[in-house]
């Protein structure tokens, strides 16, 4: 497995990546849309489509949840972290005699230390390479320095403010354009002397540049899409503990992903991956931050093994902003090309990432832009091209995901703002524009221009649906009066797609993991169960919807179906939850596991009714025998006799386990309108309404789904209007505290209307698609496009998100509005 | 580092130690206490994860020393229900106000000085109430319907529960 990639070269991946994926033989092309959701179990089996109360919520109502500073063990030290206070710097010297000499302090960590042991460098989920703890030179502030281990978290707070450290200044690179001129290099440990990553090039550049010269009319705008971070209300952390008795290394840690994080930490450490145990335990949100590992993880790993006990590390606000990976921070520059009836026909795009002063991006290792080709998006063209570069600067690693499937939210924010641009640019309606360019409903399964195979779609219909909702004629109606009256409303339409679900073994991979997912399934004599899963819940309510999944193949009620995950002692291997893939991957293990142990069910059941399994036929919660429903036995009649009474021919036991390898990704769709009121005087923005229509593919619990579709909404207003991770040109943050780093608040936040559109997949064993993400990729478009449409007839024709009231001032002044 | 004693009331027990000057609130309930349902999200007073009620004011217990809440009455997650559940952790958990539940008792204890001081509050009246407390998951709707929950069963016991 390539851990490492050779550290002589930089990584330039030339070759392109084959996305095309097929589904199997069989899928239907004709997937109907239906409104409304449906249920085949009663109220107390409570399968799919129930409006379920989530299971898990008691032990949080009361407090008892169990988050990973919550555990406390005997005899645990506690970590803190010494970090660097310029961007870019060599370090000459880390005098700790001074922390070492006070109560209470047991040590003092620096990177020639864990060089010692060949662990100065760890791999980065792209294959690049990341430092622990700098041996010589620091390349971004707030990086780690040292570590010091203390008996409690005051005495450690105060060791760090006794190392001194003799830095000299290095002059740092901060914008990713000069760091294309290769005059300060961030990673001189590399062979070639260069900041250049990767280059990526996907769809035909011909076919593309043919298009555009032929096209009647060709937009072309540049588009910065931010850096921002997730901060999750609970910060990352971990507990190591390392047992010199038994060799073993238990590790509770906030990990989106355990088990490949066991796995990694086995190669890198050295240590039998069976003497290694990830407990991931309740998780304050994720959204993407909580898939890395940080240089923490590994030092306070090592400080525990080295010590011999337990040692707890865990963020405090600034250090999780200021040096966990970051989201975003994608340079475009993007046209759309439309031919003389104003039908987009092309679309063409240059990117520059900046991944900071290493690739840590959380993609699958084929994929270095992440998704980002599905950039065409809802629409029907006949070419396009994308080409990226990406760079190392003076600040900290990244890219994660912040709650979007990789790279869709920047790849969505681009086509959506250029289609809505190209809309107004040739005095069309935006939602009549979108109307006339969508992929039709009789073109799925649709193949795209850059290699995809779209599963499902009916993009129409959940577009009217947003409409009507809203009232957008209405709403238009009253834009006219208004502008006639001099008043700023403006509408914004975003109807996105979403690719998720990864993924397909024979493309997705993470560090050469493929990236399946699992289920394993036990039912117990009584007819209760117990489920495992390969995934990690951070909040999505996994308990509650896996739980309601196996109801519905079984009919065991959900109540009586216990769900964990985390444990990697004792749950199957997966990939983690993390780009909405839970459902598209071990929910559908979940069904499949479910299948088999229906299935066996069904031979125990012809055992005891004495019939032959082909008489057999299955109602709601029992194999009965075809025409006589009296004669009939239950699940848990079932469940009794594979321990008590099962067939001579059959091992006993009720249980299964199923590695699900997706044939395809999911494509979940929605149409999003919002209609904003802008202040002329102080550019201040107005949500005055916002009405989100999504469509998941089949709805597994309708009240969960509405949960995530508000949750995504509102971050993806975050991102739109007030959040982002600023640098001065030192490299220094300047947004590393909550009062500076605007995570919106119940003011700021509009109160959601939702809906859907039900389009199943047609490859997912339940239909389903994924939705978590959708709504923080769909919303920030649907923004800016509204303040734009507010402001359009004035000349504005685009503003960088985040929109903040100062620069729509200046917009508006730049256009001559100076009342 | 001086020495104080501290008695505080938490949820109606007496607690009493030794602590350093500068020990924070938080720290002592869920350290020396072991009430570990009080969260932290920030450490400086932005997130409102690690809110407690201080003799009946909401106090975001990450900024407040113990030996300043000597002698009070500290109120936490842990204490709110009197047998079962409180209206508001009922209505959380009923309109699905709760993804993660890492804000949520900080959330619940601020929703309840809100409803002390406001049993039938507004919307608006609600959404300004819980500015000081972030969620990263719920996008607030759902937080908002279960505090309007809990009021209505607070304020009318039977019809809410009929």
């Amino acid at each position: 497995m390539a851990i490492y990639h050779d550290p002589s070269k930089p990584k330039h991946v030339a070759d392109r990546v084959e996305i095309k994926t097929k589904v199997k033989d069989g899928a239907s092309a004709e997937v109907p849309t239906t409104h409304d959701v449906t249920t085949t179990t009663p109220k107390e089996i409570c399968g799919i489509g129930h409006r379920m109360k989530r299971k898990e919520d008691p032990r949080f109502i009361q407090g008892k949840g169990r988050y990973v500073d919550d555990f406390k063990l005997p005899g645990m030290l506690y970590m803190d972290i010494v970090r660097s206070p310029y961007a870019h710097a060599k370090i000459l010297e880390i005098d700790a005699s001074e922390a070492l000499a006070m109560d209470g302090v047991l040590a003092v960590i620096t990177g020639k230390d864990l060089e010692a042991h060949g662990l100065h460098w760890m791999p980065t989920l792209m294959s690049d390479t990341q430092m622990v703890l700098p041996t010589d030179k620091v390349v971004y502030y707030a990086q780690e320095v040292c570590a010091v281990i203390a008996t409690d978290r005051y005495t450690a707070a105060d060791a760090i403010e006794a190392v001194y450290v003799d830095y000299e200044p290095l002059k740092p690179v901060v914008s990713p354009f000069d760091a294309l001129k290769d005059e300060v290099i961030v990673r001189d440990d590399k062979e070639i002397r260069t900041n250049r990553i990767w280059h990526w090039e996907v769809g035909d550049e011909a076919a593309t540049d043919a298009i555009f010269d032929s096209a009647t009319t060709v937009i072309k705008e540049t588009m910065y899409i931010p850096r921002i971070h997730v901060s999750s209300i609970e910060t990352c952390g971990m507990v190591a503990n390392y047992n010199p008795a038994t060799e073993k290394m238990q590790i509770y840690m906030t990990t989106q992903a355990p088990h490949a994080v066991r796995t990694v930490f086995a190669l890198v450490t050295g240590l039998p991956e069976q003497k290694i145990q990830i407990i991931s335990p309740d998780i304050g949100g994720g959204f993407g931050g909580k898939v890395p590992v940080y240089p923490g993880y590994v030092i306070g790993a090592v400080a525990s093994l080295l010590i011999g006990k337990p040692v707890k590390w865990i963020e405090d606000r600034s250090e999780n902003l200021q040096a966990d990976s970051f989201a975003r921070d994608y340079h475009l520059e993007a046209e759309m090309a439309a031919d003389e009836n104003g039908k987009i026909v092309g679309l063409r795009v240059n990117g520059l990432a900046d991944h900071g002063c290493a690739d840590s991006a959380a993609n699958p290792s084929k994929f270095p832009a992440g998704l980002f080709s599905i950039c065409t998006g809802s629409y029907d063209m006949k070419a396009a091209h994308v080409n990226f570069d990406a760079v190392y600067t003076n600040k900290p690693p990244g890219g994660v995901a912040y709650r979007c499937s990789f790279r869709v939210t920047e790849a969505v924010h681009m086509v959506e703002r250029l289609t809505s641009m190209m809309a107004h640019e040739l005095g069309v309606d935006p939602a009549a524009y979108r109307m006339n360019n969508f992929i039709k409903p009789e073109q799925f399964p649709y193949e795209s221009p850059t290699g995809w195979e779209y599963d499902s779609g009916n993009y129409h219909a959940a577009l009217e649906k947003a409409m009507e909702m809203i009232d957008y004629d209405g709403l238009r109606k009253e834009q006219l009066e208004k502008r006639e009256r001099g008043e700023l409303m403006g509408i914004g339409i975003s109807s996105f797609t979403e690719v998720v679900g990864a993924g397909p073994a024979k493309d997705y991979d993470i560090l050469g993991i493929k990236m399946f997912d699992s289920a394993e399934i036990r039912v117990h004599p009584t007819g209760k169960a117990i489920a495992r899963f390969g995934t990690k819940s951070q909040g999505q309510g996994h308990e509650t919807t896996y739980a309601q999944i196996i109801a519905e193949v079984l009919g065991i009620p959900a109540l009586d179906i216990d769900i964990e995950e985390g444990d990697t002692d004792t749950a199957p291997y997966g990939l983690g939850t993390y780009a909405s893939r839970s459902t598209p991957t071990a929910g559908a293990a979940a069904a499949m596991a479910a299948r088999k142990i229906k299935a066996k069910a069904r031979k125990i059941a012809a055992h005891l009714l004495e019939a032959h399994e082909d008489d057999l036929e299955w109602n709601v919660s029992q194999w009965q025998v075809k025409g006589s429903p009296d004669k009939a036995k239950t699940i848990q009649e079932i469940a009794f006799a594979a321990y008590t009474d099962h067939p001579d021919d059959l091992q006993a036991g009720l249980e299964a386990t199923d590695y699900y390898n997706p044939p395809n990704l999911t494509f979940p769709f929605g149409s999003y309108i919002c209609v904003v009121d802008i202040d002329k005087g102080t550019g201040e923005i107005h949500i005055r309404r916002f009405v989100a229509i999504d469509d998941c593919g089949n709805i597994i619990n309708p009240l969960v789904v509405e949960g995530q579709v508000h949750g995504g909404l509102t971050m993806g207003l975050a991102p739109a209007m007030y959040e982002e991770i600023v640098y001065d040109e030192n490299g220094q943050c300047l947004t590393g505290t909550l009062a500076d780093y605007l995570v919106p608040t119940a003011v700021e936040s509009p109160k959601w209307e939702t809906g859907h559109t039900i389009t199943p997949s047609p490859h997912h064993p339940i239909g389903a698609k994924g939705v978590g993400e959708s709504p923080t990729v769909g919303a920030p478009p649907a923004i800016a496009n509204a303040v734009v449409d507010a402001m359009w007839h004035l000349g504005v024709r685009h503003i960088d998100i985040p929109i903040t009231p100062e620069k729509v001032w200046q917009a508006l002044r730049d256009a001559g509005v100076t009342e | 580092m001086s020495q104080h004693n501290v008695s505080i009331n938490i949820n109606g027990t007496e607690h009493s130690h030794d602590v350093d000057a500068r020990l924070l609130l938080v720290h002592y309930i869920r350290e020396n206490c072991d009430l570990t349902g009080t969260h932290i999200g920030c450490d400086s007073t932005s997130c409102g994860a690690c809110t407690v009620i201080v003799d009946g004011r909401a106090i975001k217990s990450c900024t407040m020393f113990a030996v300043q809440a000597s002698g009070k009455e500290v109120e936490t997650i842990e204490g709110v229900a009197d047998g079962g559940l409180h209206p508001i952790q009922e209505g959380f958990w009923e309109m699905h106000g709760l993804q993660c539940g890492y804000c949520t008792p900080g959330m619940i204890m601020c929703a309840k000085t809100l409803l002390e001081k406001n049993p039938d509050p507004t919307e608006e009246e609600i959404r300004w109430g819980i500015s000081g407390n972030l969620c990263r998951c719920t996008g607030y709707n759902k937080i908002v319907e279960a505090i309007q929950y809990a009021a209505e069963k607070i304020n009318q016991p039977e019809a809410a529960s009929a």
